[in-house]
């Protein structure tokens, strides 16, 4: 591995024929929870700041040139911040910086 | 193949998990304190647990092959009441002559706030008093988890006792993964099928930042999780054409390295024969 460091041992074309199938049901995945998104009964979630970061996430997807796109995504997700909070706001994590 | 697994939540799981990752390849699993899924809020009730990780439990690994190992801490989750942190941090030393206790873990961040930085600052203190015992440290989930991992890694940086190869900060993703490596420390991948990282990811951060001082676990606990979730990267690897070798280092060499760093761990002497997985 030392001498393809940073590669994946696989061709593109057997990442195709061994992973194309399950990541072809992932975006369907996605595409279908936009879609829920879309035809929800009450429409209250259009400014919720995770569903703002996750269609930065699909965009970055696109627009990101070369293997940096799962860490392109963590960095949108994240809180970049390094100060401390003075109180304990709430217990868990939500997923995405700005969800208030 | 067989691996250890340095992340499992056993107290969580049920005998039938044991016997799975038994089946799966699991020689030896360490087990570190963490929260219930509600506080705990008394000295007394963490007094139970760390009775349950030390007695317990290894028994109840034993009766499948299984070596068990824990670590004590408060955990990151309830570390923000300081109230219960001088509770309980004084009952820790009193369990650390167990035989299958190899150090103090896992501290950390949740929300990262001021209180929980001081008790996280607090253990790593109790480890270093102690003959610097391994450190297993918790990085925040999430949203938190990059500045979590920035505030942990400023803070073991400005203590001059802290020896880097002594210290596994888990929970490492692929935002967070060059840090840790970079300043010395141990790296630990988990495993979780929603909030942290997958088989396939963590294959590849391997093959991008290299197999050196990265360990892989399962860290399954009372969440959706998976108990034999080092025996998937074992075979995700496989899927790719890395060589036995390699993934040996990754599921049994690393994580033996760093357990061996105390005294209590016993290197377990690897079956011969067929792979299990």
């Amino acid at each position: 591995m030392d001498d393809l460091f940073g590669s994946c041992p696989l061709s593109q074309q057997q990442l195709v024929e061994e992973y194309f199938i399950e990541h072809r049901t992932k975006i369907l995945d996605i595409a279908a929870f936009l879609d829920r998104f879309d035809r929800a009964r009450v429409r209250d979630a259009e400014h919720d700041p995770r569903v703002a970061a996750f269609r930065q996430a699909l965009a970055a997807l696109v627009e990101v040139a070369g293997p940096r796109r799962v860490h392109e995504v963590q960095m949108l997700l994240s809180d970049p911040r390094t100060d401390v909070l003075d109180e304990l706001d709430r217990k868990s994590a939500l997923g995405a910086y700005g969800t208030r | 193949m067989e691996y250890v697994d340095h992340h499992a939540h056993m107290t969580s799981r049920t005998t039938d998990d044991y016997e799975h990752m038994a089946l799966t390849g699991c020689r030896v699993v360490t087990e570190p304190a963490f929260w219930a899924g509600y506080d705990r809020g008394s000295s007394q009730a963490f007094a139970a647990y760390f009775e349950a990780l030390t007695d317990f439990e290894p028994r109840r690994a034993a009766r499948y092959g299984i070596r068990h190992y824990a670590w004590l801490s408060l955990n990151p989750k309830e570390a923000d009441d300081r109230a219960l942190a001088a509770e309980v941090l004084p009952l820790i030393p009193d369990y650390l002559d167990r035989p299958n206790v190899l150090g103090i873990g896992e501290i950390g961040l949740n929300r990262v706030t001021r209180n929980e930085v001081a008790t996280f600052e607090d253990q790593v203190d109790l480890a270093l008093r102690h003959d610097h015992l391994p450190i297993m440290i918790h990085t925040p989930h999430l949203e938190d988890k990059l500045k979590g991992t920035r505030v942990i890694l400023s803070s073991l940086g400005s203590e001059r006792r802290v020896r880097a190869e002594r210290v596994l900060i888990d929970h490492a993703e692929e935002h967070t993964l060059a840090a840790i490596k970079d300043q010395g420390y141990w790296a630990g991948l988990t495993l979780y099928p929603q909030t942290k990282m997958s088989p396939q990811r963590a294959v590849d951060a391997i093959e991008i930042f290299g197999a050196e001082r990265i360990l892989v676990a399962s860290a399954c606990d009372w969440g959706p999780s998976v108990p034999s979730a080092v025996a998937h990267v074992i075979r995700e690897m496989r899927r790719r054409g890395h060589s036995e070798d390699l993934i040996r280092r990754v599921v049994w060499d690393n994580p033996c390295d760093f357990l061996g760093q105390s005294p209590r761990f016993e290197t377990p002497v690897q079956a011969r024969g067929p792979a299990t997985v």
